[in-house]
């Protein structure tokens, strides 16, 4: 059914990302195509695998960007421009004009969670949704010919075969530095509600009026190292005997 | 976009299809004449022929029969209820006209109002489509309905030219339509020029911060998203390209139907098959611009 949820979904399911702390690895972007090729529906398949014109399907990707202040100056690394990194999937949007667009009803919001799911057995192939969606987070299977989407891995954050701990999308699993996180952003006592308050979460393109759920938190201020308090040196005046010998003469050297 | 050639030979023909149809359904032409029978089974060649290059491009074309069941929320599926539902009246006149020399007035004007709608319907897939500035907008359904109404009037008038029928007022219905389908070609043309709905700023959330440059993209090569949605095309050559359409689908035909005015109907024949081509050629020129410049949200990550 493409109709959207009525009412706003009691939970809303979605990611939390957070672009101070990604330091662009990649690593979400080949778990989840790791996961999801053996998860819900079609694999995600590779075009001319091992030629010149490889692509293949991803739900996941992770761009850089460049960010130069006004006025400011790209000098090598002394700049001020700086390097944002940024990954990307599906933000399960509220108001998903993706849904709406299906000819077909393959496409759909859940109305518990909020996850946008592509049911792949209706699906033709059409790839309106592709064009619909402002986020280029929907991918055609070009083997399988059905659209392929993030499913915010339904497969394991509902799982209890697996340990409690791998209950969250493979992305924030695997993430490194811990940039991306999972929640529920109805309930505003979750971690990932906490955490967009206090950081100032903000969304995509709002001015597409899509409404998403996944939040992206903006890269913390830049200071340089001279403005940075200087690091203590510790006070030792209280050593005694062999210490205070000891510590006198590595002053020394 | 990419311009897709199976969509656009779909939108060209089933536009022109579905105008001649629905001149054919006002009744003007003589049912008795061989003409008029010819002109009956190419509007449903036309129309049918769109809809089956349509289908070309689906991944799955064996499903299709299921996108008719979303009408409540989808244009595209819309447009796939209304084509079936306007064949009905279509190919039940024309099997009047054809075999039993006789119009059927109620299939006719029935025919007449639903190949209109299936037309807006088809250009609100892409009118209803945020995401596309150039697209979203009430001047794509108009331009729509206007270019496949001057084809539809002209076509007739060729045909009413080899029978019997008011062939002169249908060249003249045909040049006005035409002339106001460009005109609103040419506005819907100046909104390209405005400034796009999303930037990379909002795109990334980055633009606090300032200016926001791709630094590297996901993947060295071109994926589904770049290829589908990432169609660039030189500014000259669009200019060149929007000439070309506007002298074969504008210029042309209205020098070519308005010097057949002037003339019997055989010489008037030649001249207003003659406009029809130029027409046709046009339109195909202006919907592969439709689509090679419309620019989409998507590329202000790439
Ligand atoms: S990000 Fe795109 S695919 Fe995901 S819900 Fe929003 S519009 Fe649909
Ligand atoms: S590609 Fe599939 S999911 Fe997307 S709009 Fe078409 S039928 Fe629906």
């Amino acid at each position: 059914m493409t109709s959207l949820p009525s009412e706003s979904t009691p939970k809303k399911l979605g990611l939390v990302i957070d672009l101070d702390v990604c330091v662009g690895c990649h690593a979400c972007v080949i778990s989840c195509k790791e996961w999801n090729t053996g998860g819900y529906g079609a694999a995600l398949s590779d075009q001319d695998p091992y030629g010149g014109a490889v692509s293949g399907t991803f739900l996941n990707r992770v761009h850089s960007y460049e960010v130069v202040p006004e006025g400011g100056e790209v000098v090598g690394e002394r700049g001020e421009a700086r390097i944002v990194h940024f990954p990307k999937s599906c933000l399960h949007c509220e108001d998903a004009p993706c849904v709406t667009v299906c000819p077909t009803g393959a496409s759909y919001k859940r109305a518990d969670d909020g996850i946008v799911l592509v049911e792949e057995d209706m699906c033709i192939g059409c790839g309106l949704c592709a064009w619909a969606c402002p986020y280029g987070a929907r991918e055609m299977d070009l083997s399988a010919g059905v659209m392929k989407k993030c499913t915010l891995c339904i497969d394991r954050i509902y799982n209890e075969t697996i340990p409690e701990i791998d209950r969250v999308p493979s992305c924030v699993r695997t993430c490194p530095t811990n940039a991306r996180h999972f929640g529920d952003l109805a309930d505003p006592g979750s971690d990932v509600s906490k955490m967009v308050a206090a950081r100032g979460g903000f969304d995509l393109m709002p001015e597409q009026g899509t409404r998403p759920v996944n939040k992206y938190l903006p890269p913390r201020p830049r200071r340089n190292l001279a403005s940075s308090a200087p690091v203590q040196v510790e006070d030792t005046s209280g050593a005694r005997g062999l210490l205070a010998w000891v510590d006198s003469m590595l002053d020394r050297i | 976009m990419h311009p897709a050639l199976s969509i656009i030979v779909f939108t060209t023909a089933s536009g022109l299809g579905y105008g001649l149809a629905a001149v054919l359904g006002l009744g003007l032409l003589d049912p008795l004449s061989w003409s008029t029978k010819i002109a009956h089974v190419l509007a449903l060649l036309l129309i049918g022929g769109g809809l089956i290059s349509s289908t070309l491009h689906l991944g799955n074309p064996q499903r299709a029969w299921r996108a008719l069941s979303q009408w409540r929320t989808s244009w595209l599926s819309r447009e796939g209820v209304m084509a079936l539902v306007t064949f009905v009246p279509l190919t039940l006149n024309a099997f009047s006209v054809i075999f039993l020399d006789r119009h059927l007035i109620w299939a006719g004007l029935a025919g007449t109002v639903l190949a209109a709608v299936t037309v807006y319907c088809t250009a609100m897939i892409y009118a209803s489509l945020k995401a596309i500035d150039a697209w979203h907008t009430p001047l794509t359904p108009a331009s729509y309905l206007l270019f496949s109404g001057a084809g539809g009037a002209l076509a007739a008038s060729l045909f009413a030219a080899s029978g019997t029928g008011p062939w002169a007022g249908l060249a003249i219905a045909g040049m006005l339509l035409l002339v106001a389908a460009w005109a609103v070609k040419l506005a819907w043309r100046n909104r390209l020029q405005r400034r796009p709905r999303s930037t990379p700023e909002t795109a990334t959330g980055l633009g606090a911060i300032g200016k926001v440059r791709l630094f590297e993209p996901p993947h060295i090569n071109d994926n589904y998203l770049t290829s589908e949605m990432g169609f660039r095309i030189a500014r000259k050559h669009a200019s060149k390209l929007f000439r070309i359409a506007f002298a074969a689908g504008l210029v042309a035909p209205l020098i070519l139907a308005f010097i057949a005015l002037f003339l019997p109907a055989g010489g008037a024949m030649v001249l207003l098959a003659l406009a029809v081509l130029a027409f046709g050629a046009g339109v195909m020129v202006e919907r592969w611009l439709f689509f090679a410049e419309a620019r989409h949200a998507v590329m202000n990550y790439y």
